[in-house]
């Protein structure tokens, strides 16, 4: 995936598993110096206040790491139980699908890019 | 009264046991013929209160029933712990208060996601939470 990670979960996952998937997460943008993490939840079929905050700290971790996320796949069952229990996902972008995804991602790394360069300029 | 169809009794002492415990309230839900999204609802609860009974309550059990009213058919869910209980539950069911690790939102979360909720729970003796969602 280039300077991507996509990262698939497809288990029902126990709490233990998340914060694991959550380390080895952040470990391999810094390992992999990947710009960009690309999360499909399309196979899970409820996500908790416990999930969605990991997803939130993988999304904020990441960002320090000079890494956008998007989590892409949410299906609308599950769309519609997270607001009614109201959670927000903070700081964390979604897409409909992966090639929606990675388009977003693509465009996020264009413009931090530009970022960049506007800083150089001024310096 | 609601009459309970079939009742099954679940151990909360570990993770596992939490997903254990999604999955058994869902498949009760789909036996009923849940709509997706009611499932969900009923699974994203069963989650949030499961995981309450073994972090705050320390482990206890989770009853899942089937219930008959009548036409009415539905999933009850009682969570009982015998933990240090909820001094204040009124703030307890705020959102963004919590005692843990979490975001605040597993008990008032969790009422907003179901049809009956109540709480029963007195320092030093444990807590009781009921949870029941009709189809």
């Amino acid at each position: 995936m280039g300077e991507f990670l996509l990262v698939t979960i497809q288990v029902d996952m126990h709490d233990q598993l998340a914060l694991t998937l959550q380390d080895d997460l952040t470990a391999q943008i810094t390992k992999t110096g990947a710009r960009g993490v690309l999360i499909d939840i399309s196979s899970l079929e409820m996500v908790d206040s416990f999930i969605g905050r990991m997803i939130a700290s993988i999304a904020g971790m990441a960002r320090i790491l000079d890494a956008y996320t998007v989590v892409v796949g949410m299906q609308p069952a599950v769309a519609i139980t997270l607001v009614e229990l109201g959670l927000s996902l903070p700081g964390v972008r979604t897409a409909l699908n992966v090639d929606r995804g990675m388009k977003l991602l693509v465009t996020l790394r264009g413009e931090s890019i530009e970022e960049d360069d506007a800083d150089n300029a001024e310096a | 009264m609601p009459t309970t169809r079939r009742r099954e009794v679940l151990q909360l002492r570990s993770d596992g046991d939490v997903v254990r415990a999604r999955q058994a309230v869902r498949s009760m839900c789909v036996e009923l013929g849940f709509s997706l999204v009611d499932l969900t609802k009923m699974v994203t609860a069963a989650s949030e209160l499961a995981r309450n009974t073994l972090i705050h309550g320390r482990g206890g059990t989770v009853t899942i029933e089937s219930l008959e009213d009548g036409a009415k058919r539905g999933v009850r869910m009682t969570f009982e712990d015998e933990g240090p209980g909820i001094p204040d539950i009124a703030r307890a069911l705020q959102d963004g208060f919590t005692t843990g690790n979490g975001m605040g939102l597993g008990l008032g979360g969790s009422r907003r996601l179901v049809n009956e909720f109540e709480i029963q729970s007195n320092a030093g003796t444990g807590t009781r939470v009921i949870a029941i969602r009709w189809r």
